[in-house]
């Protein structure tokens, strides 16, 4: 069934993604800060109701966590103003269900998030992260299926697009959806850079993680931040998410090439 | 320790001999009398071995050098985002204080704890240890204490700290301490080396606690030099662990009149 554009539906989508891109870069600085535990209360934060905490108290680490969580509350307002209006005024079923989704995602990963702080479990902090990411795209997603060149699209000349094509995408999706869980498992680890050097791995192509060889590393790091020692896993788990991500690369430039070359074929 | 029980263990004989005397006294029946005699013999041993221990008891020591240059301490510069802190640097700011060496190689802050004696901790008894928070640093970074031993945090600063303690072995605790609370109280019931407190709000502030199962150990001063006071003669083992060195062990055997134990630490 063929749906009408609504400008303002679609422009308010695009905020909520916005929101949601913000908000995940500041979640990146709350962990890049080790900020993370810095206001050990939720949802209180310092024992204040959290939109009533004294700017005094916004300094240092708490900065970064206080304004995450204020900005999340922004993104919890629009994405459920965002399902309403979804529900309320398009016509086409699966997007509403996609509303609803957004809807429990943003409770849910709100939940995530103050667990992460009342539990104290590190690994709480690699499902935030990749729970956020999801988010991200299917607020992408709302926005782009509520656009004009969407809704349009239907009515214009499709170019179909091989299996092997859509295969190709899809596990170069997954992979770089793997990609994002290695690195938020290494942020998630606060030891900081397990390998400071690049191309290089601590002056080799694959560098030592015997426990001499660790134990040097960890006496060579002058950290100024209050990371924890590195592991032998944290080593190679960074040299893992080195050749994933190179592999992406491939993959990524193959689906160009691919794309590029049934495109000059369809427009023969 | 020893000597304390010494002291009790002498309380108790005299005590013992005036109920023994006292019962003499009134006449009361020999059957009584050879108890109240028994126990006098039982403590009268006891303290005996007690002052004896005491009066062999030695003291263990040594001085900690470093071979080799460390790296670079580095300038705490993150103090910068907090102007609470900052302020009190209007000079340079203060640096890591990983290897706190002296111009003849000796080195402080390295934790020595006798291993493979039998002694019970005295935690409890124990008097605190203060550890502050002044400037937006810990005072002192190093320290080591008894399980069951208190330990006060207290904050000098005119700004909130959170006291995030990350153990391994113990429980996980985060506070806030605002300009001007109360001090905080922590103990830990089992021994742990180089449990972290850390401040998130600054993420610069970091201080390592050694929880030990006895009363026998040591933290090296700013010359090196460390003592475990009043051992019990015997062999044992000694166990020297500077935080990114690694660990060194020294069988010694301590006498009556003590002993002497060095280690050298070398940085590759």
């Amino acid at each position: 069934m063929n749906n009408k554009y609504q400008p303002a539906l679609f422009w308010f989508a695009v905020l909520n993604a916005v929101a949601t891109f913000l908000l995940i870069g500041l979640g990146g600085l709350v962990t890049s800060h080790e900020a993370g535990m810095s206001v050990p209360d939720w949802p209180t934060s310092y024992g204040y109701n959290m939109f009533a905490l004294p700017i005094k108290f916004w300094t240092g680490g708490a900065f970064f966590e206080h304004t995450h969580r204020l900005l999340a509350s922004v993104v919890g307002f629009l994405t459920t103003i965002l399902a309403i209006w979804l529900w309320l005024k398009d016509s086409r079923k699966w997007i509403v269900w996609l509303g609803v989704a957004a809807f429990l995602g943003v409770i849910a990963q709100g939940i995530l998030g103050g667990l992460r702080v009342r539990l104290q479990m590190d690994n709480l902090g690699i499902f935030h992260g990749a729970v956020a990411q999801t988010f991200l795209v299917l607020v992408c997603a709302i926005a782009l299926f509520t656009s004009r060149w969407w809704n349009d699209s239907e009515t214009k000349k499709q170019i179909s697009v091989p299996r092997g094509l859509r295969s190709h995408i899809f596990y170069v999706t997954i992979l770089i959806f793997i990609q994002l869980l290695i690195a938020a498992t290494m942020r998630h680890q606060h030891a900081g850079l397990a390998i400071s050097d690049f191309p290089l791995a601590h002056g080799k192509i694959w560098p030592d993680a015997s426990a001499d060889a660790v134990a040097r590393y960890n006496a060579e790091r002058v950290e100024t931040y209050n990371v924890k020692p590195i592991t032998a896993f944290q080593v190679e788990l960074q040299m893992i998410h080195r050749l994933v991500a190179y592999t992406i690369f491939l993959g990524v430039a193959a689906a160009f090439f691919l794309a590029r070359k049934n495109w000059a074929a369809a427009m023969r | 320790m020893v000597g304390r029980l010494a002291v009790k263990s002498g309380c108790m004989l005299v005590k013992v001999f005036t109920i023994s005397l006292r019962a003499g006294r009134v006449g009361a029946t020999f059957k009584p009398l050879k108890k109240v005699m028994k126990k006098s013999l039982l403590f009268l041993s006891l303290g005996l071995f007690a002052v004896t221990q005491f009066a062999q008891a030695g003291d263990l020591s040594g001085v900690i050098t470093l071979k080799g240059t460390p790296p670079a301490e580095k300038e705490l510069s993150p103090i910068k985002d907090d102007p609470n802190c900052s302020a009190n640097y209007p000079g340079a700011l203060p640096k890591t204080k990983f290897y706190v060496v002296d111009g003849s190689g000796n080195l402080a802050d390295v934790v020595v704890v006798l291993k493979g004696i039998s002694a019970p901790s005295t935690g409890a008894s124990a008097a605190p240890v203060v550890m502050d928070q002044k400037g937006c640093l810990y005072y002192p970074q190093i320290l080591a204490v008894q399980t069951g031993q208190k330990i006060i945090v207290k904050n000098s600063d005119n700004c909130v700290h959170n006291v995030h303690t990350v153990p391994k072995a113990n429980d996980s605790q985060n506070l806030v301490q605002m300009p001007g609370g109360a001090d905080l109280t922590f103990t830990f019931a089992k021994p742990e080396p180089f449990l972290k407190f850390q401040c998130d709000v600054h993420p610069w502030m970091f201080a390592w606690v050694t929880v030990v199962d006895g009363p026998y150990f040591a933290v090296s001063g700013a010359d090196g030099k460390f003592t475990i006071k009043n051992v019990p003669p015997g062999k044992y083992t000694l166990e020297a662990t500077h935080r990114k060195l690694g660990t060194q062990t020294a069988e010694v055997e301590v006498k009556a009149d003590g002993a002497a134990q060095n280690f050298t630490f070398e940085i590759k």
